[in-house]
Parts: C-alpha cells; sequence; structure tokens
C-alpha cells in the first residue's frame, strides 16, 4: 500500500511541472498588455515601457519561465500586479468563501439529489422516476452562469426572498476570524450573522449545485433500482423486516457505495463553476478573483490560482486513488 | 499670483444657485417632471446640494458600494478614482477643489502666493492641525512630503502603474524632476520648482498629493529598492492623514471601515462610521441599493436612472468634467483628408447621441475641454449636422463611396462614455446617412480595445474620452494632442510645439488666452470630433442629506447624514 501510494504521489510532480508549462504558455498567449490593462486610458508609450521593462514581461520566454520555476520551488507565488498582493495570500484569502460555497452546493446535491434518485430508483417507471430523470436532464444541460442569473432574477430581484450579492449583509458588522462567515457567526456568538451568510448562501448554492445534483441523482437512481433486486435485498424483506429498515441497512448502504465516490469527484466540476457563480452574485472567492485576474491580464494571479486549484484537484483525486487501494487489493497490484 | 482667480465655472455655479429654486428641495433634487436635467441644471443642483443643510443624525453608519477595491491606501502611490474615494475621507491635500467646481479652495493651507516667474509656491499652512496618529502637521511635514514624492525608490515606484501623478506633473525623480526644494519658516512653506508651472496649485488638489504623517510613512512604509510600496504596511493597513475620517480596517474585496476622527480640526464627520463596501457590477449596486443593503453608489447605469427616480431614490448629477470623442486615425489616407474629417463632423447630430445614448444631464461638446476649464473658447469653430453639405464634401474629396472601419469597446461604462454600443449605433446610423459604409469592429475595453486603439495603427474611427484630474487645460489637450500618437496617426509639429509652450507658462491668466487660441486651432484642424460631456448620476436612499458632488469627485463623506 505504501509503495502505492509513493507511487502516486511520485506521479504527481510531472503532472504539476507539465501544467506550470502549459499554464505558462496559455497565459502568455492571451491577446492583450498587461502594461496596457494596468495603465488603462492613461497608457503612453513611454509609461508602457517603463511598466513592461520593470516587471519583465520584454524578457524571452524561456527566461520568465525560469524565473517563474525558481520562483516557484523557494515557494515564492508572485505578486498580483494589479491588486499588489501576494499571490499566496490572495489565494488563501479567498478559498474560505469558495470552500463555504463548495461545500453548501454539495451539500444541496446530497439532501436534494439522494432522496430523489432513491424515489426514482425505488419505482422505476413511475411518474416519480421520470420527473428525477426529467430534472436531472434539466440539471445537467443547463449552464451554472444562466441557472445562477436565473435564480437571481427570480427570487432576489422580483420577489426579494434572498439577497442579490455578496456573502453577507454591506451593514454587517460581524466579526471574521477564520474567513468562512457561517462558522464565524457560531464561533463568536453572532447568530444572526450566521444566518446572514447563510441566506446569502442559498441561491448561488442551488445554482452551482444542479449540476453535481443531477449526476448524484442518476447515479443514486441506476444503484438503487439494482440493489433492490439483489437476493439480500429480497430476503431481508421475506423475513418480514420493516421496509424503513430494509432501505437504511440494505438499500442505501450498498447502494450509496459509487454514488460517495461520484461525490468526491465533483469537486472539480465545483471549482470551475465557482467562477461562474461567484461572479454572478458577488462573492469574493477564488472563481471571482481568477475572473478578474484574466480581465486585467495579471499573470502571476492566473498563474498561482490555477496551479492552486490543480494542486487541490490533484491531492483530491489521490485520495480517491488511494481510497480505492485500500479498498480493492487489485488496484494496489496492478 | 493669489488664488482669488475667477473662473468661468464659478460664475456658471453662482448662475445655477440663483436658478436652484426651481428644484425640488431633496437631498437628491431629481426635477418635479422627473425628466432629466440638463448640463447647466446639474451645476445649479449641485450648487444647491452645497448649500443646504445637512439632515440631523441618524444611523451610526453611512454604506457607499464602491465599483472595486481601492489599489493600495496611500493615495500617493494611486491614480484611479475608488482608491481616491476613500483617500479623500482619510486625507487632505493643501488645497481642495471649490465645491461643484475644479478651482482650487483652502485646505490644510489657507492661502498661497505664487512668485513672478511661476517657479516658487509659498503656502500659508493651517494651525492647529494634527495627523491621526497625533503628530503635528506644520511645514517640515509638508517638505517631509515633497522628498518622499521625489525620492521614491527605483523599480515598481517609478512607474506610471504606482507614481502616474507624480511621474506625468513632476516629470519624474530625483535630479531628473521639475521639483527642486521646499523651505519652511513660521507656518509657511515654499515650494520651489526647476521652471514654471502653472497648474502646480490646482494639481496640489490632487488626491495623490495629500498630506501623510511623516511618522507613520517612517514607521511602515520601509520598501527597498525595487520594492513595490503599494503592499507595504503603511499602505495596507496604516494610512494616516488629517482628513474627517481615521482608516479602522481594510477587508480586502469586501470593504473599507472608517471612523470619525474625534481631533478633527475643522467639522465633525456627522455620521460615526462609513462602510465603503466593493460591489463591482454595477446592476448589483443597484439591487443592493433597492434592497436597503447599501445607502448610495455612483456611476448609475443609464437604464437604472429613471426607474430608480420613479421608485423614489435620489439621484445625484455630478458636474461633467469628461470628453467623449469621435477620434480620427490619420494614417487611414482618406481620413487625412480634410474634407473627409469635415464631412463626418457634418454627418454627427450630437444632440441625438446624447438624448440616446448618454446619462441624462450630459451636453454636447463644442471642443475637447468641459466648460469650467481654463481656455475653454466659445467661438470655436463648430460642426451643426448638414448631410447634404456633408455628402458634398464627400463628393469634392472623391471619397463618394467611402468604407470606414469603426471601432468601439464593449464591456465598459465610463463616465463619459456609459453605453459605447449605444453611442456607436447612433452615430452609425448617422454617417450611413452621407453614405459611408461602416464596417463595425467591436474589442473588450481592457487591455484588448486601448491596445487596438493606443498601441496600433490597427484601427479606424473611434469611441474614446478622458476624465479630468484637475483644472489645468494641458490635462486634457496636452494628453490628446501633445505629441504624436497611434491613436490620431498625424504628426502636426505646430500644434505640439504650440501646446509645449502654454504648458510652460508661468501663470494661468498668461495661459488663458493661448489656450483659448489653441482650442480654436484644433477645431479648425479637426482631429476628431468631440461629441459629449458626460454627467455621472449618483444614487442615495431616501434619507441620505448632505453629499456634494464635485466634478473632480473631491467629495468627503463628513457632511452626510442618513435618518433612521
Amino acid at each position: 500500500m505504501l509503495r502505492f501510494a509513493i507511487r502516486r504521489v511520485a506521479l504527481l510532480v510531472p503532472t504539476l511541472f507539465g501544467l506550470t508549462l502549459l499554464l505558462f504558455a496559455w497565459v502568455r498567449a492571451l491577446p492583450g498588455d498587461p502594461a496596457r490593462a494596468l495603465l488603462g486610458e492613461r497608457a503612453t508609450p513611454a509609461a508602457i515601457a517603463r511598466v513592461t521593462e520593470v516587471y519583465g514581461f520584454d524578457e524571452p520566454l524561456f527566461s520568465q519561465y525560469f524565473t517563474y520555476m525558481g520562483s516557484l520551488l523557494r515557494g515564492d507565488f508572485g505578486e498580483s500586479i494589479k491588486k499588489n498582493e501576494p499571490v499566496l495570500t490572495a489565494f488563501l484569502d479567498k478559498l474560505p468563501a469558495t470552500i463555504e460555497l463548495t461545500f453548501a452546493a454539495l451539500l444541496f446535491a446530497i439532501l436534494v439529489g439522494i432522496p430523489l434518485g432513491y424515489v426514482a430508483g425505488r419505482r422505476t417507471g413511475s411518474a416519480a422516476d421520470a420527473g428525477a430523470v426529467t430534472i436531472s436532464l434539466i440539471g445537467v444541460v443547463t449552464p451554472v452562469f444562466f441557472l445562477a442569473l436565473l435564480l437571481k432574477y427570480v427570487f432576489a430581484i422580483q420577489l426579494g426572498i434572498f439577497p442579490t450579492v455578496g456573502r453577507q449583509s454591506a451593514r454587517s458588522d460581524a466579526t471574521h476570524t477564520t474567513g468562512f462567515y457561517v462558522l464565524d457567526g457560531i464561533i463568536n456568538g453572532q447568530p444572526g450573522a450566521a444566518w446572514d451568510a447563510i441566506v446569502h448562501l442559498v441561491l448561488p448554492a442551488i445554482a452551482l449545485g444542479t449540476i453535481p445534483l443531477a449526476i448524484i441523482v442518476r447515479m443514486t437512481r441506476a444503484a438503487v433500482s439494482e440493489v433492490i433486486h439483489e437476493d439480500y435485498v429480497r430476503t431481508a424483506e421475506a423475513k418480514g423486516l420493516k421496509a424503513s429498515l430494509v432501505n437504511r441497512r440494505h438499500v442505501m448502504r450498498n447502494a450509496l457505495l459509487p454514488v460517495v465516490t461520484t461525490i468526491g469527484l465533483q469537486l472539480g466540476l465545483l471549482l470551475a463553476g465557482a467562477v461562474l457563480t461567484e461572479t454572478v452574485f458577488a462573492l469574493d472567492g477564488v472563481g471571482n478573483y481568477l475572473y478578474q485576474a484574466i480581465r486585467d491580464r495579471d499573470y502571476p494571479v492566473l498563474q498561482g490560482f490555477i496551479l492552486f486549484i490543480a494542486i487541490i484537484y490533484a491531492l483530491v483525486t489521490l485520495l480517491v486513488d488511494l481510497s480505492y487501494g485500500l479498498i480493492d487489493p487489485r488496484v494496489r497490484e496492478s | 499670483m493669489s488664488h482669488r482667480h475667477l473662473r468661468r465655472s464659478v460664475m456658471l455655479a453662482v448662475a445655477g444657485a440663483l436658478s436652484a429654486a426651481s428644484l425640488v428641495a431633496c437631498g437628491g433634487g431629481s426635477s418635479d417632471d422627473g425628466a432629466a436635467p440638463d448640463g447647466a441644471d446639474a451645476e445649479a443642483q449641485c450648487q444647491q446640494l452645497a448649500d443646504a443643510d445637512s439632515g440631523e443624525a441618524g444611523r451610526d453608519t453611512f454604506v457607499f458600494a464602491a465599483s472595486s477595491d481601492p489599489t493600495t491606501l496611500n493615495p500617493f502611490h494611486a491614480s484611479d478614482g475608488e482608491t481616491f474615494r476613500v483617500s479623500r475621507q482619510i486625507f487632505e491635500g493643501l488645497v481642495s477643489a471649490k465645491p461643484c467646481t475644479a478651482d482650487p479652495a483652502p485646505s490644510l493651507a489657507t492661502e498661497w502666493e505664487t512668485s513672478d516667474d511661476g517657479k516658487s509656491t509659498t503656502f500659508t499652512l493651517r494651525e492647529g492641525v494634527e495627523f491621526q496618529d497625533g503628530t503635528p502637521f506644520n511645514g517640515a511635514a509638508v517638505c517631509s512630503m515633497f522628498e518622499y514624492w521625489n525620492n521614491q525608490p527605483a523599480g515598481p515606484a517609478q512607474t506610471e502603474d504606482v507614481t502616474y501623478y507624480w511621474i506625468s506633473l513632476f516629470k519624474g525623480f530625483g535630479d531628473k524632476s521639475i521639483y527642486d526644494s521646499c523651505a519652511t519658516e513660521g507656518n509657511t512653506a515654499t515650494i520651489t520648482l526647476k521652471q514654471p508651472y502653472a497648474g502646480f496649485v490646482a494639481s496640489m488638489s490632487l488626491p495623490a498629493f495629500s498630506m501623510q504623517s511623516p511618522a507613520a510613512l517612517e514607521q511602515y512604509n520601509q520598501v527597498e529598492d525595487g520594492g513595490d510600496p503599494t503592499s507595504s504596511e503603511y499602505g495596507t493597513a496604516h494610512p494616516t492623514g488629517t482628513g474627517p475620517y481615521s482608516f479602522v480596517s481594510w477587508d480586502r474585496g469586501q470593504a473599507v471601515t472608517l471612523k470619525a476622527n474625534p481631533t478633527y480640526w475643522g467639522d465633525k464627520a456627522k455620521t460615526e462610521n462609513v462602510r465603503i463596501t466593493t460591489i463591482a457590477d454595477g446592476k448589483a449596486r443597484t439591487d443592493a441599493l433597492r434592497a436597503g443593503d447599501i445607502d448610495g453608489f455612483d456611476l448609475v447605469g443609464p437604464g437604472d436612472i429613471k426607474p430608480l427616480q420613479d421608485e423614489g431614490f435620489d439621484l445625484v448629477q455630478r458636474p461633467a468634467f469628461n470628453v467623449l470623442y469621435l477620434g480620427f486615425n490619420q494614417k487611414i489616407p482618406a481620413l487625412a483628408d480634410p474634407k473627409v474629417r469635415q464631412a463626418i463632423a457634418l454627418a454627427i447630430d450630437k444632440d441625438a447621441i446624447v438624448s440616446q445614448s448618454m446619462t441624462p444631464g450630459s451636453v454636447p461638446a463644442k471642443e475637447f475641454i468641459p466648460e469650467v476649464v481654463n481656455g475653454y473658447n466659445a467661438d470655436v469653430k463648430t460642426y451643426d449636422q448638414d448631410v447634404e453639405q456633408a455628402k458634398a464634401l464627400l463628393k469634392e474629396a472623391g471619397q463618394e463611396n467611402l468604407e470606414l472601419t469603426f471601432n468601439y469597446p464593449t464591456d465598459v461604462s465610463r463616465p463619459y462614455m456609459p453605453s459605447p454600443q449605444d453611442t456607436f449605433n447612433v452615430i452609425r446610423g448617422q454617417l450611413q446617412d452621407v453614405g459611408i459604409t461602416i464596417t463595425p469592429v467591436a474589442d473588450q475595453w481592457s487591455p484588448d480595445y486601448l491596445d487596438k486603439i493606443q498601441g496600433s495603427e490597427d484601427h479606424g474611427i473611434h469611441l474614446l474620452g478622458w476624465t479630468g484630474d484637475y483644472n489645468d487645460t494641458d490635462n486634457f489637450l496636452g494628453v490628446f494632442f501633445g505629441a504624436a500618437t497611434n491613436e490620431w496617426g498625424f504628426d502636426n509639429q505646430a500644434l505640439f510645439d504650440e501646446l509645449s509652450s502654454a504648458r510652460q507658462l508661468p501663470t494661468v491668466d498668461e495661459q488663458t488666452p493661448v489656450y483659448e487660441k489653441i482650442n480654436a486651432d484644433v477645431m479648425d484642424y479637426l482631429p476628431g470630433v468631440p461629441l459629449a460631456h458626460g454627467v455621472p448620476s449618483l444614487a442615495f436612499g431616501e434619507g441620505v442629506k448632505g453629499f456634494v458632488p464635485s466634478p473632480v469627485q473631491d467629495e468627503p463623506f463628513s457632511n452626510i447624514t442618513v435618518a433612521e
């Protein structure tokens, strides 16, 4: 098992190295001069020349890459050229908002998706099943940004039930210690602030959680409809066990195994979707920061943030792989 | 020379004040019938707000939505409006701007006198003023600031990205700058420049040149050569000035929180706390105001003005201090022909552009500077729409089948250009009416559009503009026509020389007739068509009183009250 783990971790190194190269090339290939993006209408040729020289945009690409890699190896991820803060600090600062959103989206997807998938799986071919499949199809095909705009328009602007933007009311005087606003409200004894943060999370979480929800519904439905025909379920039912007990102990316990794996793999999707959701709802998270960096051609932020997201994704995938290895000896021996 | 020179703007403002009685006496001052006031009314409304008493103290916090975070808290290292909005609360300069005008007014300096050669200016300093850290404001502090500004470390601090205003106005650092020395005696400080600079006193109203506590800078702003001063401890957490509000916290990406300065030398802030929260999206700011999450915001979208007025929100218009123009790239052979340029100018109906694509209150532009700027010439050659004459000129130039590329930006709203797509559509229709075939080219504003217009010859006629920083004609004309550029594609040495000579005249009074002539020359030469002066709007919740707009955004919040 240890050798398997070491092999998988070792594989991460060339993956991340390749990624830095790809990222570097992609970011430099974006049209538009970063010096002009920095200076805006005030860009004179002399000003552009000075900024280009000071920030090293005029260095040969390979030289810029080696400088970048040298800094990376020293743990220096650079500084945002637009917002003047270290990239790592900015990422760590924005990460709690994104994690909070991702967690809320996943929670929504699980709490709604599993019961819906169960009902559909239990009653294959029924109206409930058709409804669940339709919802799941709509969830998969609806773009996140469209759903986000739609939810915002209906529930925030027209009906005024939920706030339109932000993580907390602009008038809130909540104390922030961890950056997770719901948690901050709880640990600082400010239940109003925690509730305010939860209310602000509802629409973004629904928008972001719809695709995982659709996938979870389909996975649960498939697994449940398969498991309920297994001999051990029939035996349990024949023994006269209560239906709820059969469901809990025999159906769901077995059906949820592949669903749990799927949930783990949704993380990458959620991080990608967060860029759009955070932008629509003006949430100050990793995605929104990244969006602004693309507009500003903020090379260090683009390189750093995408690298960090890739590392997180790679680590999650690694954990999933390792858990496979733990569960199934054939994987670690392959 | 004293600061007592009168400007047309002051007269306009006074005239506006006299007619202010026709406006409703509410905090925002939308007109009775809900119709948008024109530019003169915007000035009158401003003067009325400046003269009005603010309301009784109510809520203890005023929440204002900004479109972006400040770039730093040290205003010397910034050039953007959102940074300066925060700076205006914490800091003050030697001079400020007179209400509703761009003219200099006393602030930390009570009066000033400039030598006849235009090189030395002696400021008499306000006495009994303390920085927010308890250290005294005096002549030594003033000289310390000038030395700090002129001796920025090499590296980012010496680029326009960080020190735009110092580089633009003082032309460099150390020996290369036009700053020579600072001397203090009693409660005066005398600044000597190496060459005359008529706009010097007015430029001291820029937030970039605010007075900052030398002690705090020393303690928190240690930056080595090559370092970036915008991320110093001072620039991120310890801004210390003499203004009505003191800094409390900056939650990056979220909000800047300020608290009333208890030792402020002037009238104390009427609302104890100010929170300037960041909401990047314009529509989201509108929604936040409707939801009561914020008390006000700037740059209301053209489509939101009427609905907000109808819903009872107060709309305040900032007097215009910008210009939108249609630029001609003379590297395109047809555009190098004056007859073609005149034909295009005659094809355009500026009133239609203003009414169909600008914010209410905006006015058609006669020349490339707003009326309140020194050197404005009411008698320049004008080009009122005349379709037949435009066609005749095109025929004369042999360009009856003229095809032109028309560049315009997307994904942007500027004070002078709130809706570029709409402006483009109006102009395109007008040009087609005289037989010009238009090929539209749209690009994302930054950096793509600016790259194309300012950084390359790959563009035709195009939309662009400028918002002035302070009352200096060179801040408009010099920026546009001071040298050969990719944007305009012409090389008119006579015009470049005229502007260069005007810039070096020692006094504003001497500059005025020269700039009037230059404005006339520019409109004869017609490098582009000045289209409009945009009037940006701010929106406030019903109970907000005491906000006074300023054309140069010298807008401290200290007089604002928010009813419960």
